[in-house]
């Protein structure tokens, strides 16, 4: 979760406004939504992820299913893919995840039924980037059909996203071997301050023709962790392809939680549709995205004036909440043990723990580790 | 060519379908009794005044909204296992339960019957009663289970086949999971009375039977949450480690908030250690973590003296408001002059009422007088007015003389 630079949670000036302004609107009530959710929320929601020209939305062949976080969103999708697509009750599917990737999505995809649950290449430990190689081979391998779970932007774990270029190259793969994109967008806007350049993956794949499914997250980008505010964007061939989906998703949800929960969907549909309340929004999200770069860009340089053995530029290059430092595990066991820097196994970090107050201590910390730990 | 040209349409949801050609029908006189959400004597919902006064004191405390944990806010899984149980009740006392946070009733259904289809290993059958709420089957069958039925609405006299229900649970195969409506059965409002909740607790224990207990509308039955809670409590004390599902969403009026839990009563404490985790790794990958607003306000009520106070007087004003519409129902029937038994009608308890009318009398209703319900004959007395209830009455006797 994000945290200010005073280490503590921060709630949108922009959401305490809107809630002021729910908590005095005396026509609302605690009715149930529909069971796809707010309608307003749903709108807005697909329309932030596709962009306000997206073709898709003019030729009406966008559904919406408001869900319980990023998580609802990427299960109820998991259940209608593993009733309905490449056949009827496919559970032979494969579902291909990244090495390595948030580690819920292996338990999302194994709950809705699916069976095979496949890696392909991601992080390039040695040269601590993205094994595009590794990748593509792995696509052009998969069986035709499989369904790939891709990171809109900032991937969780390793803060690496691919370049446009490289979105493109796994676009065309994709395409030439009919696999279906699942992308998991959880930190739109809060990857680069920007709305537009976080989600231009998933527009590029829209334009490119795709049929495919975007999960949505607006806990990060809204500081609505626990509101559960998510959506399932769907994109189809045309109108009636997306109604029937929803009709079926609409079942799914119906045995899963009945219907969305209220609060969460009025804030963000209030913000959405409202152009001052918006801007607003984006300049939140730009406080935080900005904040989580500053730190990354402080960072890099207080290890490279410290000499600190290595490549540190993974820093800056890297995008998002989290970072691969590279760090191993003996290196994060002394962190944590004698430095009581907490961070994971793995190496990963998390850029919101990091205040200009500790900034110096972490630096120093991590040049220790690496030059007395191999 | 879409990857989903193959995929059907879904078949319409027989109760939206009511509301919505009720919303598309011009008679000023028009009525719902589809909706499944409690009305004012006005028809408008109805926003209880301590979930308001919740809802202050939670905004003066600037709280954050960071995730709950995966189980959900402690306060209100406690305070609901209370609520149920009784606090007085040895199960609390020694800390042999777990209670999760769910998505209101539905979700706390779900999660009980995929608790149920992983870990309960002696069968995969759920038995319900005849009727059901219709969304039981799917989420039991979506979860994996099998759906079985038992006796339990008779249809020539509008309320409980207490025999034929005794007779079918009587012969369920040992160890299969039985499902019972804590009070306010729906759709039927048809409850057993005390003696023969005993006798019900007795037979599932003779068959050894897993009880999955259905608590929607503790409260909103009688007005009295522990007059409502009287069949869980009894099969406690008889020995019987029920699982339990409860909804806020009706008592409350936090439909939309999703507020529920999930009870699962075990052996000691360490049992119910290990039932947690699983529950948790079963929550995980659907949601993570649950919704902090519905379940928040509930919490805050129940455990601030004063609030909890105005709760029970609330909850007590709606269920008498039901049981008010009811009394009106018949007399004016009486005075229609219609010559049909409708003690049916006031005996039942709770939202709903199996009014006993056939389809082609509800087909009637809806185009000849405007009045919606679905086609089973179930009305929501929550949706009858002391404006409107002379119409309905008429109305039923026009179509049943």
């Amino acid at each position: 979760a994000y945290r200010t630079d005073e280490g503590q949670p921060w709630v949108l000036p922009v959401v305490k406004k809107v809630e002021q302004l729910i908590a005095n609107d005396n026509s609302l009530n605690h009715e149930y939504l529909p069971i796809l959710g707010l309608p307003e929320f749903r709108a807005n929601a697909s329309r932030i992820a596709l962009g306000d020209d997206s073709p898709a939305i003019k030729e009406n062949r966008v559904g919406s299913v408001q869900s319980l976080g990023g998580t609802g969103a990427l299960r109820i999708g998991a259940e209608f893919l593993r009733r309905w697509y490449n056949g009827n009750n496919n559970t032979a599917t494969p579902v291909y995840v990244s090495t390595p990737t948030w580690e819920n999505h292996n338990s999302v995809f194994m709950d809705a039924g699916f069976k095979d649950i496949r890696t392909y290449h991601y992080w390039d430990a040695a040269k601590r980037g993205l094994d595009l190689q590794g990748l593509l081979n792995d696509m052009e391998n998969a069986p035709q059909s499989s369904i790939f779970i891709l990171h809109a932007c900032a991937h969780n774990p390793t803060g690496t996203d691919p370049s446009p270029e490289q979105w493109k190259q796994i676009a065309a793969v994709m395409k030439r071997r009919s696999l279906f994109p699942f992308f998991d967008s959880a930190y739109q806007g809060f990857a680069s301050g920007s709305l537009d350049k976080d989600a231009w993956a998933v527009r590029f794949f829209v334009s490119e023709g795709f049929e495919l499914f975007c999960a949505q997250s607006f806990s990060k980008n809204f500081g609505l962790y626990n509101e559960r505010v998510g959506n399932l964007t769907v994109v189809g061939k045309d109108a009636d392809n997306v109604q029937r989906v929803l009709s079926q998703m609409e079942k799914i949800v119906r045995t899963t939680w009945s219907n969305p929960p209220s609060q969460g969907a009025r804030i963000v549909a209030t913000t959405l549709s409202s152009p001052q309340l918006f801007d607003e929004w984006k300049g939140n999200v730009k406080t935080m995205a900005d904040r989580v770069l500053l730190m990354r860009s402080e960072l890099r340089s207080r290890l490279e004036a410290l000499g600190t053995p290595g490549t540190w530029n993974h820093i800056t290059e890297q995008i998002g909440m989290f970072s691969f430092t590279g760090l191993n595990p003996k290196q994060v066991e002394y962190m944590v043990k004698e430095k009581h820097i907490y961070l994971m196994a793995s190496g990963r970090i998390n850029m919101c723990g990091l205040t200009t107050k500790n900034l110096d201590y972490v630096a120093k910390s991590i040049h220790e580790a690496v030059t007395k730990i191999q | 060519s879409s990857w989903w040209s193959h995929v059907e349409m879904g078949p319409p949801d027989p109760i939206l379908g009511v509301t919505e050609a009720f919303k598309r029908d011009t008679n000023s006189k028009k009525m719902n009794l589809g909706v499944g959400a409690y009305r004012d004597d006005n028809g408008k919902p109805y926003v209880l005044n301590c979930v308001r006064k919740a809802e202050a004191m939670i905004a003066s405390k600037k709280m954050d909204k960071e995730y709950l944990p995966i189980g959900g806010l402690v306060d209100f899984t406690r305070a609901s296992a209370e609520l149920a149980l009784g606090e007085n009740s040895e199960v609390i006392k020694s800390g042999r339960y777990i209670t999760v946070q769910g998505i209101s009733g539905t979700g706390s259904l779900r999660i009980g019957a995929n608790f149920l289809q992983r870990f309960f290993k002696p069968s995969r059958d759920v038995y319900l009663p005849k009727p059901s709420w219709g969304n039981h089957t799917p989420i039991f069958r979506d979860a994996g289970m099998q759906l079985q039925a038992y006796r339990y609405y008779d249809p020539k006299t509008c309320s409980l086949d207490f025999s034929g229900a005794v007779d079918d649970i009587s012969k369920i195969p040992e160890k299969s999971i039985i499902l019972l409506h804590a009070c306010a059965h729906n759709p039927t409002g048809v409850d057993p009375r005390q003696e023969q909740w005993k006798e019900l607790a007795a037979v599932v224990k003779k068959r050894n039977l897993l009880v999955f207990f259905d608590m929607a509308y503790q409260g909103f039955a009688s007005g009295d949450i522990n007059r409502d809670a009287w069949a869980v409590r009894h099969f406690i004390e008889q020995g019987i480690n029920i699982v339990l599902s409860q909804s806020f969403a009706k008592n409350m009026g936090l439909y939309g908030e999703r507020a529920g839990a999930f009870t699962v009563i075990c052996k000691d404490a360490e049992e119910a250690k290990r039932v947690e985790s699983q529950l948790k790794i079963l929550i995980r990958p659907m949601y993570s973590n649950p919704p902090m607003n519905g379940a928040r306000i509930a919490s805050t009520i129940l455990n601030t003296p004063d609030l909890r106070k105005e709760w029970l007087m609330e909850v007590k004003g709606m269920a008498d408001r039901i049981i008010s519409m009811r009394t009106q129902l018949v007399s004016n029937l009486k005075k229609e002059g219609s010559s049909h038994n409708w003690q049916h009608i006031t005996d039942q308890i709770g939202m709903f009422c199996f009014t006993g009318l056939k389809p082609e009398q509800v087909e009637r209703l809806i185009k000849e007088f405007s009045i919606y319900m679905t086609k089973d004959g179930r009305i929501s007395v929550a949706g009858v007015s002391s404006g409107n209830v002379g119409y309905l009455a008429h109305a039923i006797h026009q179509v049943t003389k």
